[in-house]
Formats: C-alpha cells, structure tokens, sequence
C-alpha cells in the first residue's frame, strides 16, 4: 500500500523565522496562535469544552463523579481520574489507524497527571471521574491545547477544582526560542517544550521536551510558555464567566419576567440593559473567586443577588 | 445500557396508540436537520451532520492501495464508526461492539451499492493502483437515530471530498501529486429509519423513544428512487405489509429530505 506523501517538501525549506523577525504564519516570536473557547459543547456530557487552538479542533467531555466499572479498580479512599485522548482518524494528514496508539496511551497518562492535582480527590471515595477528548483535527501542541479544554469541561462539569489548569508549547525555531509551536514549527523546529501550569498556583503539572536547548534557552522558553499560559488562563475564565452570566439572566427572567411585563410590555429593550448592567458587575465581582473556590464563591453570589 | 422511567414509557406508549408522539411530532416528521460542510482541514472531505440534538461528525481520507483481487478496476469505499463516550455517557471504551459495527456497516451498505459513486471512477491503474475512500464517523451527540444522521454526514462529506491525483512513474510506481480534482457523486443514498412499538411505526426515533423501541427497520434510497439497503434491527417481527408501507413512506421523506441538504 503506497501512502499519501506526509510532508511537503517546499515547506522543509523555507525559513520559519523572516528577516523582519516574523514567523511563516505572520507571528511575533512569543504571540500565541488564536484561541477560542466553548463550554457546554456537548450536550449529553456532564461537562464539556471545544477549543480551537491555531487550527487544532479538539473537544472533551466529563462524566462523573459516576459509579465505577469495573469495580476492582475503585480506590477506597479516593476518586479514580480516567483520561482518555484520542484522535479522530481524519485529524492528521496521513490517516491514523482507529486502534489507540503507543503515542495516545503516553498522552492520555501525562494529561491525567496535568489534572490531578488540581482535583479534591477524597471527596469522592470509589468513584470515577471520566475525561475523553478527541482531537478532531491536529495541528501541533494538540496534547497543550488539550489540558486547556479538559480543564474547561472538568469545572463545567462543577467538580470542585483547586484552579484551572492551561497549557501551551514552547520551543525553539531557527535558533530563537518561541512560544506556541505550529504543526510545521513543530515537525521541522529544534526543540520542542509542552508544558501545562495552574499558573495562578505556580504550579507546572506538565513538562515534556525534545530536541536540543541550553540551560539558558530552556529558562526562556519556560518563562515563555508560562506567559502564554496566563493569557489562556484569562481566556478560560472568560468563557466560563461568561456561561454562569447567561444563566444568572435566565433565571433573573423566569423570575421577574411576568411581573414586569405585566406592567410596562412596551419597555422591554429597557429592562434587558439593566438587567445586561447588573450581569456586568457581578461578573467583575466574582472574578478572583469562581475558579479558586467554587463552593464559597456560590454561596456569595447567590447572597448578593437576594440583596439585589 | 440505557434506563427510562416508568412513566415515560407509559406515556410514550399511550400517546403513540392515539398517534401523538411525546416530542409533538407526526409518524412521518423527521426532527430539524442541517449540514455543515468542510468542518476540518485536513481531511480530504468532512461534514457535521444534525438531525434534532443527535450530531455526527464524519471524515473521509484518501489513500492509494491495491484492489481487491476479484475487482481489479475498482476502487474501494470504506465506512467504520467509533462510538467514543463524548457523545454519551452509555458508551464505553474498547474496541467496536455491536451497536458501532451494526450503524458503520448499515450505512456503509447504503453508500456502496448506490449508484452515486462510481467504482470504476475510483481505479488508477487496473490491477495495480486503486483510490481507497475511507469514511470515518464519529458520534458527537446521541439523541436517537444514529443511523440516518451518520448517513446524512457521510453522503455530505463525500460529496466534498477532493482525490489527491496520481501519477505512474516509469518504474511502475504511484507517485501522489500535490493536485487534487473533486470526487465525482450523483444524486446520494439516504437512510430512513422507522421504529416500531405496539403497533405504531414512526420515522426518526429519538433517544426517549429508542429506549422502548421493540423493532426498527432502516432503508437507504438512492438518488433514483430504488431501495439500495435494508436493516431490520430488535427481536420484534414486521408483517410484510409493514415493510412495503415502510417503503413507500421512506421513499416520500427521502425526497422531502433531499430538498434540506446540500446539492454538492
């Protein structure tokens, strides 16, 4: 069986970096790839995320925590994190087999131990917390790209998490260090530094590298990635901000929706400002609080809003 | 496995006696759907398919192989699926089980024996070189009826699917160039499913209906109006009046149907 060619050869030979310091896809040297994030993607989850990282497309779900099977693995004092990654047969150029690789079974254990530590694990005694993503389409740093999503699902889910977790690769190209390695930055590059932090904790959960870098070329790239990972981080809370200020108005509306619109029907347009207004502060509010410590943060905004 | 309450049988089955369904759909109204083309890249076709809340995703990658022995100028079509827990919490991990290889081959028999795709179209070089078209459907979201929606995301990222060309070298060897022409498809088989409690047999089942479902039957028309596949799925038997009713019926959603998905 003869299979498609993986790489373009023309690509081997440009250079990554140009004379005005700009990288193949127009980058700065630390300037991440564009981000967007979904939470609640996927409807039968408990709790899901969609990211899409540069041109990676990936997607995780939570279940849990949820009766285990099978039952000789549960753990008497504690839950059982279970992650799975696993890409679709279409997400790289040459066709992936179905069957689960040498390479998604390494993946899947290092994500696991990205997210650990951020979970209150005897809360759970003898259950499961089910993490499966499924990378959709592939483009370099989809491991990075995937701590960021599972993260997102594990606290759309509502388990109780001690921060966010993110993660980006950093590496080295042409000689520079850079941040957020491209599939072909990646493939053609130096050096390449996956790395996943709960940054507001200090923490690295994971740490992977390969190619050749200096004690000194190594620093800079870690001070690089953690760069990055803070700018993902804010785009985490962002999103997840952003999902509980929906549901605040929702059910601001079932609850005062009939009174009001008995009263005045015609100023509706009115109504919907102040009620975007109030959403608005408490969402600055909340801030600090929603990721450190979900339970106390609920309870204060949910005072707040009675006060209101 | 999937539970329902009690209750919820009860009135999925009471309302379905008076020929109401619990959803407020008719026996012949099949949920909302829609199509979105191209989803990802690096695939050489690639569509996500919705049909009410039940989405799939389906990919096609192009490979050049040998044919088999014993059809020398023809290319080859491939259908598998994978049911990964994303899109439900009843699925488990492992190696394909029955439900997976029942809903890949089911819609995989409907593709290859349609006339919408040409196998000798797919041939390189006779008894050497072969197009391998290899469609891959992943589930996003179970809401019932997985059948007819992977169909609808197959046919859909097919009807996309971009073959990389091929050159014979002097030495006899396939050299894939960098051009790619469109896969060349005719008007695309489509699958219907009808569930079947009591007596009641209604198209689209959905999730709450699937799991009091006694017997389904599944038929894929093709663009010419004749029949290109038939499943009959669950320990419950049909009259051979209810097959030929099926039929016609299949045969009327499936034009209504083609008018909301995309011509090419």
């Amino acid at each position: 069986m003869v299979n498609k060619m993986s790489e373009k050869k023309a690509e081997a030979e440009q250079p990554l970096i140009d004379a005005k310091g700009r990288r193949a896809d127009g980058r700065k040297l630390d300037e991440l790839r564009p981000i967007k994030l979904q939470v609640g993607n996927l409807s039968r989850a408990d709790g899901s995320a969609y990211i899409e990282h540069g041109r990676n497309k990936i997607v995780a779900a939570v279940y849990g925590p949820r009766e285990l099977h099978p039952r000789h693995l549960a753990q008497s004092d504690r839950v059982l994190l279970r992650v799975i990654y696993r890409m679709a047969t279409f997400s790289v150029s040459d066709r992936k087999r179905p069957a689960p690789s040498r390479r998604e079974h390494e993946i899947s254990m290092v994500l696991r131990q990205a997210l650990e530590p951020m979970l209150f694990l005897k809360m759970y005694p003898r259950a499961v917390i089910d993490v499966f993503i499924m990378v959709l389409e592939a483009d370099g740093g989809s491991r990075c790209a995937s701590v960021t999503a599972a993260s997102l699902a594990l606290a759309d889910a509502g388990i109780p998490m001690r921060g966010l977790v993110a993660g980006v690769a950093a590496g080295k190209i042409d000689g520079k260090v850079v941040l957020d390695l491209s599939d072909i930055e990646d493939k053609i590059g130096d050096a390449d530094v996956p790395l996943a932090m709960a940054p507001d904790r200090g923490e690295i959960t994971l740490l992977q590298m390969d190619g050749k870098l200096t004690p000194a070329e190594f620093s800079e790239a870690l001070r690089m990635g953690e760069e990055g990972i803070h700018q993902i981080q804010e785009m985490q809370r962002a999103v997840l901000l952003e999902k509980y200020a929906q549901i605040r108005e929702k059910i601001g509306e079932d609850k005062d929706a009939p009174k009001e619109m008995e009263e005045k029907p015609e100023e509706e347009p009115k109504v919907t400002k102040k009620r975007i207004k109030r959403a608005k502060t408490e969402k600055k509010d909340a801030k600090p609080k929603t990721t450190k410590k979900s339970k106390s943060s609920k309870t204060k905004d949910e005072g707040s809003e009675t006060k209101e | 496995m999937d539970v329902i309450t009690e209750i919820e049988r009860e009135q999925i089955i009471s309302l379905l006696r008076e020929g109401k369904r619990l959803d407020g759909r008719g026996f012949d109204d099949v949920r909302p759907v829609s199509v979105t083309q191209d989803r990802i890249t690096k695939a050489e076709g690639s569509a996500e398919a919705r049909l009410g809340k039940t989405r799939v995703l389906a990919g096609v990658k192009i490979q050049v192989g040998k044919p088999f022995p014993d059809t020398p100028d023809e290319g080859v079509v491939i259908t598998s699926s994978e049911l990964f827990p994303i899109a439900s919490p009843t699925f488990e991990l492992g190696p394909p089980g029955e439900q997976a290889i029942e809903l890949a081959r089911v819609v995989d028999r409907g593709i290859r024996h349609s006339n919408a795709i040409s196998r000798s179209d797919l041939c390189i070089k006779a008894g050497a070189f072969v197009y391998l078209v290899l469609v891959d459907l992943y589930i996003l979201a179970d809401h019932g009826n997985l059948i007819d929606v992977a169909s609808i995301a197959a046919v859909s990222a097919l009807m996309k699917t971009k073959l990389p060309q091929v050159k014979i070298t002097d030495e006899g060897e396939a050299e894939v160039l960098e051009t790619t022409t469109s896969l060349k498809m005719g008007p695309p088989p489509l699958t219907v499913t009808f569930g079947k409690i009591g007596d009641s047999i209604f198209v689209d089942p959905n999730l709450a209906e699937e799991r009091v479902l006694e017997a389904r039957i599944s038929i894929a028309i093709d663009g010419d109006d004749t029949i290109a596949a038939i499943q009959k799925w669950g320990a419950t038997p049909f009259s051979r009046q209810e097959v030929t009713d099926c039929i016609e019926r299949a045969s009327k959603i499936v034009k209504k149907l083609r008018k909301q998905l995309p011509k090419g």
